[in-house]
């Protein structure tokens, strides 16, 4: 193939790239998007196959189907409630190509560069590797995190800035020593101990953050995944992998940027990690009267759903945990049944990672347009009579509104106590991710559904009957 | 243990302590359950079907007061029923008594070594809600009242346009907006009418309000509330009453029904409509007196009966929830279960009265025939007494936006370009303005994509970053064997990358669908 017609292709799987981005905006043009990116990929690829590879046909088609096959098996088999762990996978080893990748262009002496293009050559060899090896064990701590392998909570070295910053100056240094060795011929020994101290970073970085924060962490390697094949492109050359990879990156910073809105903090505090480490008073006193919550029975729920008009379910990462959503779509229908209004209010960083929630209700049957976002909903808590918090406690904290010095203040929540009645089902009185204690449970309009949520909501269901 | 539940005998009391479906929750907490024949004929529960819940049918009353530890009642043991001779010492009894109304009752009680738990003494606290049986009384007595009224009003509630002329919509005027007044607005606005509301407790202008009523407010100076203990109203002072009088005076004149409910706790019901108000209301007009037992909230209204005077019909029923039996025996039913439910936290059909619980220990009024009464003062939770700190909503700190705020940034940004562009050799500033370019296609395009997919977004994203397998392509035919094992790993993740992520992305989106589909 001509160099010209793989020009071709490539702004032809570019422009498919974009019109599958552009697909997701709504749902009913999603899945056209997918088949549009998957023939940008096809399209990608048989041009640069046809056009570019001579020989070892072997290994690209072994390496090709295994690998395929593998992320086939690994699609269909995992759990909707496992997504995050699978996305944070599948960043690692984005991270880890774009290194091995750089590690062969490297060693791969064909171009012959030289001067200030091989200096910057260099540079962006160094970065794609830098960055890749950033993506890949950053996220697979993540993954670590996500699966409860490790613990959630954030691990806060002593002096860890400085930690940091040290190894940013030592990869620096180490940059220059590349540069200069790489003129001569050599540079491996600096491009190795780099990797190892990116590897390091990445590691340091996400084992910082604490639990609530992943939304943002899942988010973050999305993006630096996406920096990553963008400084793989410079260093080819490769317009494809520029623009793909801008797409990419720009896409994860902007998800990170709407997951920290949401929380109300600075995406620079949430990297440096350890929530509420840096906030000096605990937000202890709250209005009203603490410590006397009202337990009621899944009967009593049931009565109380069957003789309201407008019901609102608020999941939170618990309904994941507890496996409960398929449960909470049969109550949803029942009610909806009896012509009940049943909606859905999905705060931005319910869940582990950014639309987890939505995932779970779709794959759980409950129709995409009875659930709705933060912001379309909030207003219309007034007129519900009875709002159902599933494993949601941070997300609807009215502290986040009524106290000025609560950690959490100024984030956006959910005001489900502004409805008739509240319940929230919870399996103790233990407090959410932030620590904040949270002044719903105490609210007068406010029932405690205390248990597993799965089992709780069983028990509603077959109350309904 | 074993309870027993006997037939009401007060005069048209039509109530019942208890219900089937309750006597099997209660049955459920470990008790027995033993119904006095035809207790709850009255509010249409027959003997068969308590029998059907697990309930012993006892033939006469004297049975069962003798074979029974805890006895449940609506009404107080009264002597004139011969009640208060049948029971006997170590027994328990839990119902309505009143004991600040009721001393002598109270030292009969005593003197038969009983436990005694008035269910009129739960304090009003939050946790109690459920066990507040004044309030589901007051509830169900609001919405007689004003059928009661409809019943005695000669026109229509809700008014009409018709092709014969307008009808005007009634006005009523509800004063005292507890339990009972609110849940009188709620059945007056629904039927129709001109709703309006005054009470003593100008915190409760936004209950009235969110039932749609309109909430009178007093022409008057002094800084009075009326908020008492336990959330009920107080006794006001000279200038208040006078201020508030001349308020209804002038309403008399307007309103077609007048509800009142007003009642300071163990106090008389204060005088609030004077027989010269009751003159100037228009013929046919009504009076419903909620506050009849305790003397009338009107001076002309009699306990228990219906009087017309002046053209003006004065309604004095003194028991409402009566005259709905069957639902206030339920729920009345359903308060004593929940008291039944504190007692016995073991679950284990004995009683325990624990008076380190505030709940129990406000309702116990005798405990082992010593009085207990009147409690020490309960810390409210219900409603903060007035409020004092006004949580200020979190200041948002929104700079107003200058036009220019935009100019930092951008300097520095364009000066970091052109320093790029003064030393980067042509060919990297082509690959930079793509870019720079797909990054802003990439920041426009995203923000369209609905939250509710964001998780498809991510997993399609990693798959198209896959991309970089060209990286590995453009290497893989090489003959060095390091490079060739490195691309062909890269191409092999990559692979597991692309088919996974695409996979698993038409996966997620199948499952979104719309309603009916």
């Amino acid at each position: 193939m001509s160099e010209g017609m793989m020009s071709v292709a490539y702004i032809g799987a570019t422009i498919l790239f974009i019109l599958a981005l552009g697909g997701l905006s709504r749902q009913d043009t999603a899945i056209r998007g997918n088949y549009f990116g998957m023939t940008g990929m096809f399209l990608a690829l048989v041009a640069t196959i046809s056009g570019v590879v001579t020989a070892n046909y072997f290994i690209l088609i072994a390496g090709l189907g295994i690998g395929g096959g593998a992320g086939l098996v690994l699609a269909r088999r995992v759990e909707m409630t496992a997504m995050p762990e699978l996305i944070a996978i599948l960043h690692s080893l984005v991270g880890l190509a774009a290194v091995l990748v750089g590690f062969a262009n490297f060693l791969d002496h064909g171009n012959s560069l030289i001067g200030a293009e091989k200096s910057i050559h260099d540079v962006e060899t160094y970065l794609g590797i830098l960055i890749g090896a950033l993506t890949f064990s950053g996220s697979i701590v993540a993954y670590l995190k996500l699966s409860a392998k490790l613990s959630g909570k954030p691990l806060l070295l002593p002096g860890r800035h400085f930690f940091n910053l040290g190894l940013l100056l030592a990869s620096i240094g180490l940059c220059v020593l590349f540069v200069s060795q790489s003129a001569a011929g050599g540079g491996s020994l600096p491009l190795i101990l780099m990797t190892i101290i990116a590897l390091v970073f990445g590691v340091h970085m996400v084992m910082a953050i604490g639990g609530a924060d992943m939304p943002v962490v899942v988010s973050m390697l999305n993006s630096y995944s996406g920096w990553a094949a963008a400084a793989t492109g410079f260093m080819l050359n490769n317009d494809l992998l520029i623009v793909v990879g801008a797409l990419v990156g720009s896409s994860g910073a902007i998800l990170s940027f709407i997951m920290c809105r949401a929380m109300n903090r600075k995406f620079l505090a949430v990297i440096a990690g350890g929530f509420g480490t840096s906030s000096g008073t605990a937000g202890t006193g709250s209005v009203g009267d603490v410590g006397d919550v009202q337990a009621v029975q899944a009967n009593e729920v049931a009565e109380m759903l069957l003789g309201a008009k407008e019901v609102m379910i608020i999941p939170g990462y618990g309904m994941a945990v507890a496996q409960a959503q398929h449960t909470v779509y049969e109550i949803t229908r029942k009610l909806r049944d009896k012509n009940i209004n049943v909606r859905f209010g999905i705060h931005p960083v319910a869940g582990r990672m950014p639309g987890h929630m939505n995932v779970l209700l779709a794959e759980a049957k409950v129709p995409y347009d009875i659930v709705f976002e933060l912001d379309e909903i909030n207003g219309d808590f007034p007129n519900v009579d009875v709002s159902i918090v599933i494993g949601a406690n941070d997300i609807v904290n009215p502290a986040a509104e009524e106290e000025p010095d609560s950690p959490i203040a100024g984030m956006p929540v959910l005001q489900c106590w502004k409805g008739k009645t509240s319940v929230v089902l919870k399996r103790s009185m233990a407090t959410g991710y932030a620590g904040v204690d949270n002044p719903l449970f105490y609210k007068e309009n406010s029932r405690m559904l205390f248990g597993d949520a799965r089992d709780t909501l069983e028990e509603v269901l077959k109350n309904l009957n | 243990m074993r309870i027993g539940v006997p037939k009401e005998r007060y005069d048209g009391e039509m109530r019942v302590a208890m219900t089937p479906d309750v006597t099997e929750s209660v049955r459920a907490l470990g008790y027995e359950v033993v119904i006095e024949t035809g207790a709850g004929v009255a509010s249409k529960f027959s003997d068969d079907r308590y029998k059907e819940a697990g309930a012993t049918i006892a033939e006469n009353r004297e049975s069962l007061y003798q074979e029974c530890d805890l006895i449940l009642k609506v009404r107080a043991p009264s002597q004139e029923q011969g009640e208060l001779d049948l029971l006997r010492g170590g027994q328990y009894l839990i119902s309505f008594v009143q004991p600040a109304q009721n001393e002598a009752l109270l030292e009969q009680l005593v003197a038969k070594k009983l436990t005694v738990l008035a269910i009129d003494s739960v304090p009003r606290i939050s946790r109690a809600q459920k066990m507040d049986a004044l309030s589901s009384m007051a509830n169900i007595a609001g919405y007689r009242a004003v059928v009661e009224a409809a019943q005695h009003f000669g026109r229509f509630f809700t008014g009409q346009i018709t092709a014969a002329g307008r009808i005007e919509p009634a006005k009523v005027l509800v004063i005292g907006a507890g339990v009972a007044g609110l849940s009188a607005i709620g059945t007056a606005k629904s039927m129709g009418a001109i709703v309006r509301a005054f009470d003593t407790r100008p915190e409760v202008k936004e209950q009235v309000e969110s039932m749609s009523g309109e909430f009178l407010l007093l022409d008057f100076a002094g800084d009075d509330d009326g908020s008492g203990e336990g959330g009920y109203a107080k006794v006001m002072s000279e200038e208040f009453i006078e201020a508030e009088m001349a308020l209804f005076a002038e309403q008399a004149k307007d309103v077609d029904i007048i509800i009142t409910t007003a009642l300071i706790p163990g106090r008389p019901a204060p005088e609030l409509i004077t027989e010269a108000m009751v003159r100037s209301m228009k013929d046919g007009s009504v009076i419903v007196d909620l506050a009849a037992e305790m003397g009338g909230n009107c001076k002309l209204s009699e306990p228990d009966k219906v009087v017309v005077k002046h053209g003006v019909s004065i309604i004095g029923y003194t028991n409402l929830p009566s005259r709905l039996p069957t639902q206030s025996s339920q729920l009345y039913a359903t308060n004593l279960k929940h008291l039944l439910t504190e007692l016995t936290p073991e679950k284990d059909g004995v009683i325990n009265v624990n008076m380190e619980d505030e709940v129990i220990r406000g309702a116990t009024v005798i405990k082992d025939g010593e009085l207990t009464w009147p409690p020490p003062v309960v810390k409210l939770s219900a409603q903060p007494k007035k409020a004092p700190e006004v949580a200020k909503p979190v200041v948002k700190t929104e700079k107003t936006r200058s036009p220019w705020d935009f100019l930092p940034p951008f300097a520095i940004g364009a000066v970091a370009l052109l320093g790029l562009g003064a030393v980067a050799p042509p060919s990297f500033m082509s690959h930079f303005t793509v870019f720079v370019l797909a990054c802003f296609v990439g920041y426009m395009v995203i923000w369209n994509v609905s939250p509710s997919l964001h998780t498809p977004l991510m997993s399609v994203t990693n798959a198209i970053s896959s991309i970089i397998i060209i990286g590995a392509l453009l290497q893989i035919s090489t003959d060095g064997l390091l490079i060739r094992f490195l691309a062909g790993s890269a191409i092999l993740i990559t692979g597991i990358n692309i088919f996974g992520g695409f996979a698993v992305t038409q996966r997620m989106l199948e499952m979104f669908r719309k309603q009916g589909e």
